[in-house]
This record gives structure tokens, sequence and C-alpha cells, in this order.
């Protein structure tokens, strides 16, 4: 198991992989992926119980959905560096013929990737119909799943919701990645409904805690207090604070960083500003 | 012409909900969801004998859909249970990416498809699910002719490891398949061996098409009937074979004609044996409210409508 100051080296490394991945591809997420690294490293390398020697149905070990697939350059190589596939096939990503595509899918069966995502909404009903499937199973083992704020816009994830505390599935933890922004500005222009998140999920019946995307430390302590809420009939949603972009210092915070591909010059400004930390693909 | 015996009358439905009655038995696998229409879908027997495998999902068609998908990646055969109008076009998007193109293993399975849904009247009746389903890469689609039929398929499905669009219908309709009969995706079945002509039947319109092919046999006219339980994958080879030997083809269907049965055959004879066919379909319109009878009359999909396709395309065939 990684300590604090590991995890944050692999973080780096992943931010690095996910800035020469959608570089080399000319088109990609930067921006929500810079954001969530220190939450899907901690994950993959600190707080789930998985097998890189992966398996479909993830029989007795957590197991991860990411329902803002346009973000895979993270979940692609936070799998990657977890050893579900090599290393140096970041390098395809996106490109013919590759597992590796835009959006994560599993008719290429890249090891890690159980649902294909990216059209937004349908993660969370996913991973709460796998979350009964582990009951029935009588499989002890949790589903993780992580989702962005602009897509609860989409109605199916009220729907969701509304199923896991009616039928109290409660071996879910779910995160939001609250970074406030989204393709045409920020959530609050868009379709204001990001102010009260926690007060419309609570009042749908789930467990709410709150943690700070970017402190490993925080992530660690919030995800170790959301577990001690497993089993007791509430599903379990974490409100995590983000900056999209996050740490580069012309990208924090900016929609902008959405959906384009740094140019060279933008590259090397932000790999200056991310040390290598264990070896470039 | 040979002669069928009705065994009964009833409605597909209910061979649906026999069926998920049985296999729920054998296959502890098996979870059924259900959007609300428990009753309408005949999923209570199910529901009875294994409450921990079904789950109510309220009126939100679009997360049964992604619960089941989640489901069967923990190893479960689920069944959704909806009308057919709810099942395919309200989330078309939620099975094309978490079903279809995730190859998961969720048998959708749809009541109350086409017009013999009635008195509910267009917003109910779809027209258009076959096609929409059948669109879909990995889809296989199923549309059974009676209650025996689709209490067989329901159960088959079961052994597939895929996705399935299974279609059913509302009303009681003579059931004249055999019992405990084996049910085999993508074979056509052959129910009457003739000369002049074929008629490729799905669904509801296979016992009209019986009817027409008595009336046609009166006429001195040898009708090769077809069984086209699985629309995907078509059995090419019973088509061909069949066209071959006739030289002329109808379709009948309870759908559009853009996107149905006919639609699929008209392709594959145009582009491996060129044949004269007549579509009996719905042509580009919505239905409407009225009985079964009467709209199937009236949006010309009764048994006169079928023995004059024939007699338009044996008159072509020359």
């Amino acid at each position: 198991m990684a300590d604090i100051t590991q995890l944050q080296q692999i973080a780096t490394q992943v931010r690095r992989d996910i800035l020469r991945m959608v570089h080399g591809a000319k088109s990609g997420h930067p921006g929500g992926s810079l954001g969530c690294a220190d939450f899907l490293t901690a994950l993959y390398f600190k707080v789930m119980k998985h097998n890189p020697d992966f398996s479909m149905n993830g029989k007795d070990e957590d197991i991860f959905f990411l329902s803002n697939g346009h973000i895979s350059p993270l979940f692609y190589s936070v799998l990657a560096r977890s050893g579900y596939f090599p290393i140096q096939e970041l390098k395809t990503f996106r490109m013919l013929n590759s597992r590796l595509q835009g959006h994560p899918a599993t008719a290429e069966h890249l090891p890690g990737v159980r649902v294909a995502s990216g059209s937004l909404g349908q993660g969370l009903s996913v991973a709460i119909g796998a979350a009964l499937a582990k009951k029935l199973n009588g499989d002890k083992q949790l589903v993780y799943a992580l989702m962005g704020d602009g897509e609860i816009q989409e109605g199916q994830n009220w729907e969701a919701l509304m199923f896991a505390a009616h039928h109290k599935v409660d071996n879910i933890i779910v995160t939001i990645d609250y970074n406030g922004q989204q393709i045409d500005g920020s959530t609050m222009e868009v379709m204001g409904i990001g102010n009260d998140i926690e007060a419309k999920v609570k009042a749908f019946g789930w467990e709410i805690l709150h943690m700070n995307g970017h402190d490993m430390q925080n992530i660690i302590d919030t995800m170790s207090k959301a577990k001690t809420f497993v089993g007791k009939g509430k599903p379990i949603f974490i409100i995590m604070k983000t900056e999209m972009g996050e740490p580069i210092d012309f990208m924090v915070g900016s929609h902008k960083w959405h959906g384009i591909a740094p140019s060279d010059s933008d590259l090397e400004k932000a790999l200056a500003q991310l040390p290598s930390t264990l070896e470039d693909y | 012409m040979k002669k069928f015996e009705v065994i009964n009358v009833k409605d597909t439905r209910s061979g649906f909900g026999a069926g998920l009655s049985e296999l729920g038995k054998k296959n502890p696998n098996v979870v059924a969801l259900c959007a609300d229409l428990t009753g309408s879908l005949k999923m209570d027997a199910f529901q009875k004998e294994h409450p921990e495998r079904f789950f109510q999902v309220g009126i939100a068609e679009a997360n049964m859909i992604g619960l089941a998908a989640g489901m069967a990646i923990g190893d479960k055969i689920p069944y959704t249970g909806t009308f057919a109008n709810f099942s395919t076009g309200r989330v078309y998007d939620q099975i094309r990416q978490s079903v279809a193109y995730s190859n998961k293993n969720v048998k959708i399975c749809a009541s109350h498809a086409g017009l013999t849904l009635g008195e509910d009247g267009a917003t109910h009746q779809i027209l258009e699910d076959i096609g929409l389903m059948k669109m879909l890469p990995n889809m296989t689609v199923i549309n059974p002719c009676d209650y025996n039929q689709t209490k067989a398929a329901t159960i088959a499905i079961a052994d597939y490891e895929g996705p399935v669009y299974l279609r059913f219908g509302r009303p009681a309709v003579p059931n004249f398949t055999p019992e405990n009969q084996t049910f085999e995706i993508g074979k056509a079945l052959l129910l009457n061996e003739g000369s002049d002509v074929t008629i490729f039947a799905t669904g509801h319109l296979v016992w009209k098409s019986i009817e027409a092919a008595y009336l046609l046999a009166e006429k001195g006219i040898s009708v090769e009937l077809i069984n086209i339980h699985t629309i995907k994958p078509l059995d090419k080879e019973a088509v061909l074979k069949s066209a071959q030997k006739t030289r002329a083809v109808v379709t009948a269907e309870e759908h559009q004609m853009n996107g149905g049965l006919g639609d699929s055959i008209c392709q594959l004879l145009a582009l491996q044996m060129p044949t004269p066919v007549e579509m009996v379909a719905v042509n580009d319109t919505f239905g409407e409210s009225g009985t079964p009878d009467q709209l199937m009359k009236k949006y010309g999909l009764d048994v006169q409508d079928v023995v004059a396709a024939v007699e338009r395309v044996l008159a072509r065939k020359g």
C-alpha cells in the first residue's frame, strides 16, 4: 500500500500521462482528467481491493465505474499504472485500432473497463445494478462510481438516485466531481443545479460526505469514513471539490480546457509544472 | 394446405409470464426488473415466487436499462419488462451504450407492441421497435407468434449470452404452436410447404397468414408459409431457399414497413436473389385508438390484406 507521498507522486505521473496522451491524440478532455487525478489514484492505489488480472464480473473485488467517460485519459493512465495493461499502450490513445477508445468501451476488451460510458448520465444506474448483483451474489466487496457535476443535469441520474435509496443499495460509494465547470461555461451559468447538490441528493435519501479532491490525506480519510456507512441502509454520496485542470496554472478552474488538446508549447509549459516522478511512457 | 389446430386463445404476454416463472425456478441467475407494469407484463408469478430477484424500478425505464447492464456484469441474467414503446424508443441511447455496445447479457422484454395494443392509441402503439433494435450491432431481435412460442422463447434466450430484444403483444390470439417446443434462436419455421408463393410472417401476422393461406388454397394457390420468429439474425438460408423455390414473396408483420422484417428480407433478396416482394406492414403512419381488430383492418394488416398481397405478387411474378 502506497503512503501519501507515493500517492502524490503517482498522481503527478498520471497527470503527465494525461497531458501527453491528449497532446499526442490532438484531442481529448484534459480538464476533468487532471482534476480527478488525485481521487482516482487514491482509489486504485490505496482504497480499493482489486485485481489487475482483470475479470469482467469483479467477483470478490471492489469495482469502479466511470460515468463521465470523457475523462478516459485519467482512467487509462491509472489502469495502466496499476498493471491492467502495458503502460506503453497509453501512446495509442484515440488512434485507429487502439483499445484506448476516445471514451471507455468494452468492445476492444481493454482490461479494467466493464461498460462503455461517455453518453452522460448512464454510469450511476449501471453501478447500482452491479451493486445489486454483488448483494445477490453474497459478495461483500463494494462498488465505486465517479460522475461529473454537469452530468447530473441528465434526468436518468435522478431516477437512479431515487432507486438506490428506495432499495437500500448500501454497498455503493458514488463520488461527484464538483468542479463547477462544463463545456459551455460554469455549471451555474449553464444550468444552475450545482450549489445545492447536497440538499438535493440528501433529500433523495443518500448519506452525504464532502471531500477535498486535491488533498490526498483528506481523500483517504473521507473514503475510510464513507466505508463506515456501508451496510447501514443508505447509498453513499461524496461531493468532491476539485478544480478543472489542477494544478496547471493556465488551466486551473477554466472550462476552456474541458475538451481541447494542449499545443506543443502548452504541453511544454504544463509538463514543466509536473516533474516526472515515475517514468513517462 | 395443412390444417392448424388452435389449442386455445391466449395473449403472448402471458406466455412471457409463464416462461419467466418457469425459468426462475430452474435458473437462479435470472432476475427481473419492471417499470410499474408488473400485471400488464404478467410478471406477477415471478415476483411472488422470487421476491429477492424481482426489482420494481418505478416509472423510470432509462434507469432500468442501466441497472440491468450492471447486474449482467455481476453474472445475473436480467429480464426487463415494460411496454415495447418504453422498452425501445424511450431508452434507445441507454440500450445502445450500456447494453448493445457494451455487449451485456440483458433481455429486453417488450409487451403491447404494435397496433393491437388498441384503445390506448398511437402514443403507446410502437411500430418502429423492430427497426430500432435490429439496427444495433450485437442485438438479437425476436418476435414470437403465439403463447407457446413466446413462452419457449422466453426460456431459450436465457441460454444465449448477449443482448436480446423479445417482442410480444397484448391481445388474446390463437395459440397453435406445440406446447413445450424447443425454441431455436435464428431458425425459421416452415409451417406449410407450397410452390406458388412464400409468405414470411412474424408475430401476430403468422396466424393471419395461416387464415390467408386457407383462403388462397381454395383459389388453387399453393402457399409456402414460414414463421420468422427471429428477425435478427435472419435465417438467410431458409429465406433464400424458399424464395428460389417459389420466386414470389410476401412479408407480413405488425410493424412499419421501414425497418421491419420485410425490410430485412428485401435487403437480402435484392443483394442475393432479386425476387418480387409485396409487404404487409404499416406504411409510414402512426396508429390511433380502436379495438385491435378494427385497427388491423384499417391499417392493412388483416387476412384479406395478406391475400391481396399474394395476388399482387403473383401478378408480378407472371
